[in-house]
């Protein structure tokens, strides 16, 4: 790590910060995770070094399942920061505000695959959200944060994930939410067919349900 | 003729808008001034002797003291019905029966009196006096109390859910293991304050499960591995009270951080009966400066559930043309919060 040039801030996040430097030539990102003052000491130690063991793990597997994410170069716990390829390229959370209704589609489409080849392989990305992809000029999407992603196959476990796309959408791109969603369930239903996905999305009806006040739920139960 | 006279006389005076607020355990009645100000908001609060809030039993509480906070809220603000210019009651989200208790109320009186009737979301209240109150403009909202846990900002005539529990609030979560626990509760001192007492003495951090999903939080799985845990009798209640607010607590912050750093606003609220917790405030106000965000937290008369803050909401709908017509003024029991166009915001 001391080969580190002129570390930038790019991004202060929630959880880690972002910086944008140069290490043996290359331009990286490194992803450091500060201690948060407003957990105990403790806590935040077990939740940092889980994140940053875990991240780096998840990150690669999903290569192996063919969703395209930075190369990771470098780990270490103790400072807990990775040093991971940096991918040149603009955010879909932007460029669905900018694109028109087919580009959109074709691009939610081709998360819904990426998301449809994570969940195949049994990973969970545990943070679906569209500023958590990138398009780099070559065409290919990239999905990156990893941070709170998982390892499973469980019906459960994808059915959160995706109702967490559906969220996002939902909150940033609420006006073309809906047939972002249906496109990327068109995406996803190519990788795992349309039997996984009708319980899959049986499952999100029944995660959505499960929040509270939720007016769908009284149809269900008629308890009202 | 009776409408022209009352025209008349307001004309010259003052306006004054009365809210009903009847969601869950409190029943209270506030009154607003058009411009803001809280002439009253008389609480009354049910209390269970044992167990938790038994809806049906909470209404009738309810029916129960309506005539008397009504009365206190005239006098205490001085004035009479008749110098009302609108009715306002919490709709939805909330309890059935009580919320249908203050509905009841609320339309008698405003057909009473000829006056309009709005319905107003309970959780755009909570917003909306907080804003009054502490003087923020476009806030990172966090509302954590018995039966809500959202984190919440404006973006695009809406207030827009950024993360919220997926079960259970996280004052459930807490009431729930004290009452487990055999604690007990008073209308001064609710089952929080009791937890936050005895957490205060316990230093030994006990892992529990830490459930965030993205922007969503899980607290059911959490309470039930707490619970487990004080069965087995192994550790010390302090310590149990320690872990599970520092876990639960650290979980909220998370998220509303995450909203804070997506959204990029510059100010954060803590509101709801939780936020009277001084840990909880010492947490959300260390990531409010970390990203150089003023921090605020509502005093406790507004930040437990209140009829001032549907006093003063109503006022903001109503100058902005919103009216509940009695015939559809049905309660809505799971009205989201993202439904609710809001005119008088940018």
């Amino acid at each position: 790590m001391d080969e580190m040039k002129q570390p930038l801030l790019m991004k202060k996040g929630a959880e880690a910060s972002l910086y944008l430097a140069e290490w043996h030539g290359r331009k990286v990102i490194m992803k450091k995770r500060l201690p948060k003052k407003y957990r105990l000491s403790e806590l935040d130690e077990q939740i940092k070094t889980y994140r940053t063991i875990h991240e780096p793990q998840l990150i690669h597997e999903a290569k192996k399942a063919g969703v395209p994410t930075p190369t990771i170069f470098l780990v270490d716990v103790k400072s807990a920061t990775i040093i991971m390829e940096f991918i040149e390229g603009k955010q879909v959370k932007q460029l669905l505000s900018e694109a028109t209704q087919s580009e959109r589609q074709r691009l939610c489409f081709k998360i819904g695959e990426l998301i449809g080849r994570l969940h195949k392989y049994g990973l969970i990305h545990g943070d679906l959200t569209t500023s958590n992809m990138i398009l780099n000029s070559e065409g290919t999407i990239f999905f990156v944060d990893f941070g709170l992603g998982e390892k499973s196959k469980e019906l459960e476990s994808r059915g959160v994930d995706l109702h967490l796309m559906k969220r996002a959408l939902q909150s940033t791109h609420f006006r073309f939410a809906e047939e972002c969603f249906n496109a990327v369930i068109k995406g996803y239903s190519k990788v795992l067919g349309s039997e996984t996905v009708k319980n899959v999305l049986h499952k999100i009806r029944e995660i959505e349900r499960r929040g509270r006040y939720i007016a769908e739920r009284k149809r269900v139960n008629g308890n009202d | 003729m009776l409408n022209d006279n009352k025209m008349k006389e307001k004309e010259n005076g003052e306006h004054y808008c009365l809210g009903v607020e009847s969601t869950a355990d409190d029943f209270s009645v506030g009154i607003s001034t058009f411009d803001g100000e809280i002439l009253a908001n008389i609480i009354s609060a049910y209390v269970p002797s044992e167990r938790g809030i038994h809806p049906r039993e909470a209404a009738r509480h309810h029916g129960e003291v309506a005539n008397k906070v009504l009365e206190n809220a005239f006098k205490k603000a001085r004035i009479k019905p008749r110098d009302l210019s609108i009715i306002s009651f919490s709709q939805g989200p909330g309890l059935g029966p009580c919320l249908r208790t203050g509905a009841t109320v609320a339309r008698a009186l405003a057909s009473y009196l000829g006056i309009p009737l709005v319905g107003i979301n309970h959780c755009v209240a909570h917003i909306e006096i907080g804003k009054l109150k502490t003087d923020t403009k476009d806030p990172v909202t966090l509302y954590v109390s018995g039966g809500n846990t959202i984190v919440s900002a404006f973006d695009s005539g809406r207030y827009r859910v950024f993360g919220e529990t997926l079960d259970i609030a996280l004052g459930n979560c807490l009431d729930v293991f004290a009452r487990e626990a055999g604690l007990h509760q008073r209308v001064d001192e609710p089952f929080g304050a009791v937890v936050e007492k005895i957490a205060a003495k316990g230093k030994k951090l006990i892992h529990l499960p830490y459930t965030v999903k993205g922007m969503d939080m899980s607290f059911s799985g959490l309470l039930t591995a707490a619970i487990n845990l004080l069965k087995r009798g192994e550790y010390k209640l302090e310590d149990l009270c320690y872990s599970l607010q520092e876990t639960v607590f650290s979980m909220v912050t998370e998220v509303t951080e995450r909203a804070l750093a997506h959204t990029e606003k510059k100010e954060v609220l803590l509101t709801g009966g939780v936020a009277a917790n001084k840990r909880l405030q010492s947490r959300i106000k260390a990531i409010a400066k970390e990203h150089d965000a003023k921090f605020r937290v509502m005093p406790r008369e507004f930040a437990v559930d209140n009829g001032a803050m549907i006093a003063w909401t109503g006022v903001l709908a109503h100058t902005h043309g919103i009216v509940t017509p009695i015939e559809e003024s049905f309660v809505r029991l799971r009205w989201r919060l993202e439904e609710v166009e809001i005119p008088w915001m940018k």
